[in-house]
């Protein structure tokens, strides 16, 4: 059985904001009353991670997700309750610890703009205590699982974004990290990057064993690497399991579009006691329960004549958009 | 008896030789890309060279009417505007290119990777760029130092250099101090460049002897910003005018705020919030 690398109890963590009103007036009074309030960001959530997990974070804008994640890797105090990452206390900032994770964020870059990624990463190496001929080595077997060979000598100014985040994850990940924090990782990318980005991260997390937690707004790089989620709102835990139970608790609805030969049979369909989805000349689409779905069917199919029948679930995007949208 | 002796091998000789190999990596990623920019090198070259001679011409102006501004005389406060290019040097090679910087980790979040590294952050902050043209302006000092000793008449002596070093080191981790305690306040006030401008034309000050401001202001550059601690000291060690209780201040007013530089920064990490997402 799989160990506990991360345990989190009870944390909350409450930032101290000041709003500021539009206007003259309003930017005075902010410059000489500021009042700040208390806003909790983060409030009472509990969780556990095993070692190898990927788990991926979901949430709409500013539910949360990001300052768990700097929580976790110690990049914030939390309020109240206690954690553990990789038998540490992130915040105390060890350098075991430290060694022991990494953070890698879609929107920020640790590789220094003017010069080629190869001399970010004799840094960082040597910033781990790397010798130089084992970088060396790090250095190539990552770059082949990346697919970059002569970018790494470019200044990085001149690489494409696709290739940039490749670098990044090569400078992130040279000390085999156990833990890895992955804040929107594929943000900006074009589709065959993210892909790409995907795929390295599924063999990664296979051939090391290493441990994957991750942000993200694209539903595809949660339904790709995550077994399980975790959902996110106001700072609240709302769902902590398995995708495919959270896709079925969501998703109870098929649809169906049915092609009729004239407009008659189209108006008799609409007397049906089904939810109508869509209405196009001789097309009409149905959203039918998954439970009331066979008789729906067998009854569509006996008293009507159609000419053809396509069954579609609502994509999956779609599904866990709602928890974004409807913050469910 | 094992144990201490492998804790000061561990983290002792293990650690500075790690600190002295990514330092190595800082100047080399420092220097490559000053390289990439060729005529920013020559330009750089061409402005420090100016400002010292401007400098130098307004002191003359300041002695063309007097022979002595606060009893020094023009050749003895070339030492001060010696000492003062040596110290811009200083501050353009290491500080301005790294403490400038603070603000805009804390501003863009990118403090973030810092704070994550097994490596001292104020170490990585104070020392992670370099600007080698600000090593000329150094060098430039040391010459009109080394033609002063001329002017003056100073006759080169061990013990006076060792002194005169150790004074020198003292002013720049006081400057250095006291331009990473404000920049540290970053983290709270999130804009802090002004404060720094500040900084550096008080230390424009620091090229005219202490002796000729009025009292009050000589108070306030000795104790609320310490210039005088910066440039006069080592003019008045090269002199030999310097008693040696000057100097013992100068190595614990530098102490104290190296120590207190340190904690403030310990402490405001605290408080660090980092950028959003």
């Amino acid at each position: 059985m799989r160990k506990n690398i991360i345990d989190v109890k009870d944390i909350s963590k409450s930032f101290s904001i000041s709003s500021k009103s539009p206007g003259i007036k309003g930017t005075l009074k902010h410059f000489f009353n500021r009042k700040t309030t208390e806003k909790k960001v983060v409030k009472n959530i509990n969780f556990e991670i095993k070692e190898g997990e990927i788990v991926g974070f979901l949430g709409a804008n500013g539910a949360g997700k990001t300052t768990i994640l700097k929580i976790l890797c110690g990049l914030l105090y939390p309020s109240s309750g206690h954690i553990s990452v990789a038998g540490s206390i992130p915040f105390e900032r060890e350098a075991s610890f430290l060694e022991k994770i990494t953070l890698i964020m879609g929107q920020k870059q640790q590789l220094i703009w003017d010069i080629p990624p190869i001399d970010s990463f004799f840094l960082n190496a040597s910033i781990y205590g790397i010798e130089k001929k084992e970088a060396i080595m790090r250095i190539k077997d990552l770059s082949e699982m990346l697919e970059i060979d002569s970018e790494l000598y470019l200044p990085v100014r001149k690489l494409s974004l696709g290739q940039r985040m490749k670098a990044e994850l090569l400078a992130a990940l040279i000390h085999k990290p156990k833990i890895l924090f992955l804040d929107e990782p594929t943000l900006g990318l074009d589709i065959n990057a993210q892909e790409n980005l995907r795929q390295f991260l599924q063999i990664y997390n296979r051939e090391t064993g290493a441990t994957i937690l991750l942000t993200s707004h694209y539903m595809k790089d949660i339904t790709y690497l995550c077994e399980r989620v975790i959902c996110v709102h106001e700072g609240y835990i709302t769902y902590d399991g398995k995708l495919e139970k959270l896709l079925k608790k969501l998703s109870p609805n098929k649809d169906v579009s049915i092609i009729c030969k004239s407009i008659k049979d189209i108006e008799n369909l609409k007397t049906l006691n089904l939810e109508i989805k869509n209405i196009s000349d001789n097309q009409i689409t149905f959203t039918i329960n998954k439970l009331d779905f066979k008789n729906a069917l067998k009854e569509i199919l006996n008293k009507y004549d159609i000419e053809d029948l396509q069954i579609t679930e609502p994509p999956i995007d779609e599904v866990i958009g709602k928890i974004l949208i409807n913050k469910k | 008896m094992e144990i201490w002796y492998k804790k000061i091998y561990c983290y002792g000789f293990m650690n500075i030789k790690k600190y002295l190999k990514v330092y190595s990596y800082f100047n080399y990623s420092s220097i490559s890309i000053e390289l990439e920019y060729k005529i920013n090198l020559f330009i750089d070259l061409i402005t420090s060279i100016l400002g010292l001679i401007g400098s130098v011409f307004l002191l003359s102006i300041f002695f063309s009417n007097t022979d002595e501004i606060g009893g020094w005389n023009f050749n003895q406060a070339l030492i001060i505007q010696g000492i003062y290019t040596v110290l811009n040097g200083v501050t353009n090679t290491w500080f301005n290119p790294n403490l400038k910087e603070i603000v805009k980790y804390i501003r863009e979040g990118t403090l973030d990777y810092v704070l994550l590294k097994p490596i001292d952050s104020q170490f990585w902050i104070s020392f992670k760029r370099i600007s080698p043209t600000g090593l000329i302006e150094i060098l430039l000092g040391f010459f009109v130092l080394s033609y002063c000793f001329y002017l003056n008449n100073i006759s080169f002596n061990i013990w006076s250099s060792i002194v005169l070093i150790i004074t020198l080191i003292c002013s720049i981790s006081i400057l250095y101090s006291l331009w990473f305690l404000i920049s540290t306040t970053t983290i709270w006030f999130v804009k802090t460049w002004n404060a720094t401008e500040v900084l550096r034309s008080f230390l424009y000050m620091g090229r005219f002897p202490m002796d000729s401001f009025s009292f009050s202001l000589r108070i306030f550059f000795s104790t609320v910003i310490p210039i005088t601690f910066i440039t006069t000291i080592p003019s008045e060690v090269l002199l030999g005018l310097s008693p040696a209780w000057k100097i013992i201040l100068e190595v614990l007013v530098s102490m104290t705020f190296l120590i207190f530089s340190r904690r403030f920064w310990k402490f405001a990490l605290r408080f660090y919030t980092s950028a959003s997402s």
